[in-house]
C-alpha cells in the first residue's frame, strides 16, 4: 500500500489476501465467505461471490450473497481457507435453506425454553 | 505505542487468542500494527467441534477491536524491560 503514502498497515496487510477465497466472521456471527476484492486501514472489505454459510448443529447451508462491502466494523476475523483441507467436517450435511432455517428455528426455541425455565427455577435459590 | 512494540517483540511465539465472542484461536503470532489486529498463522481453534467452519482456516487476520485476551507463553515477557517501558509511557516520554 506505497502508493497511499504512510503505510497505516505496518506488519498486518491484508494485501497477500487479494484475490483469494476467505471466511468472513461478522459480530453477529454471520459467516461470509467470498473472494477478497479489497481492504483498507479499517478493515472495510469488498468481497465477490459472497455466500453465506449457515451451520445449525451437523447441517449446514449456503446461501448466494453477490457482490459485497462489510463495514469494517463488523468483522470479527478473516481466515484463509486452504484450498487442499476440506472446509468442513465430512460428517456434516448440506441442507436446502428451508431445512436450515427451521433447524434454527427449533434451535432458538430450545434455547428459549431453557431460559424461561431457568427464571422458573430461579425463586428456589439451590445454590 | 507501549503494547505495538511488546507484541512485536512477541512475533514468532505461539499465542491463544480469546475473541470477545469466546472463540479461541491458537497460534503462531506472524504480525501486529497500531490497532492491535493481530495476525496468526497456523492456526488452530480450542474447542474445534463448536466451530467447524474454522476447520480448513490455518492463518487468520484478528481485528484488534474483538480481542478480548492475548494468552501468552510464561516466558514471553521480561518483566524488567516491560516495568521500565511502562514507566517511560506514564511519564510522557
Amino acid at each position: 500500500m506505497s502508493w497511499a503514502g504512510f503505510d497505516p498497515f505496518y506488519g498486518t496487510s491484508l494485501a497477500e489476501n487479494l484475490d483469494k477465497k476467505l471466511l468472513v466472521i461478522l459480530r453477529d456471527g454471520r459467516k461470509l465467505i467470498g473472494i477478497l476484492r479489497s481492504f483498507d486501514q479499517f478493515a472495510n472489505v469488498v468481497i465477490e461471490d459472497a455466500v453465506e454459510r449457515i451451520i445449525v448443529g451437523e447441517q449446514f447451508c449456503d446461501v448466494s450473497l453477490g457482490l459485497y462491502i462489510i463495514r469494517g466494523e463488523n468483522v470479527v476475523l478473516i481466515g484463509e481457507l486452504d484450498p487442499a483441507r476440506e472446509e468442513l467436517p465430512s460428517h456434516m450435511q448440506r441442507v436446502s435453506y428451508k431445512m436450515i432455517e427451521e433447524a434454527r428455528k427449533a434451535e432458538r426455541e430450545a434455547t428459549e425454553l431453557k431460559g424461561s425455565m431457568r427464571k422458573r427455577m430461579e425463586f428456589l435459590d439451590l445454590e | 505505542m507501549l503494547f505495538f512494540s511488546y507484541f512485536k517483540e512477541l512475533v514468532g511465539k505461539e499465542v491463544t487468542v480469546e475473541l470477545k465472542n469466546d472463540l479461541a484461536i491458537r497460534g503462531t503470532l506472524h504480525s501486529v500494527d497500531q490497532y492491535l489486529n493481530i495476525k496468526l498463522e497456523n492456526t488452530r481453534v480450542v474447542d474445534q467441534v463448536k466451530y467447524p467452519h474454522m476447520l480448513s482456516v490455518k492463518n487468520c487476520f484478528i481485528r484488534g477491536s474483538v480481542v478480548r485476551y492475548v494468552q501468552l507463553p510464561p516466558d514471553g515477557v521480561d518483566i524488567e524491560i516491560l516495568h521500565d517501558a511502562t514507566r517511560r509511557e506514564a511519564r510522557g516520554d
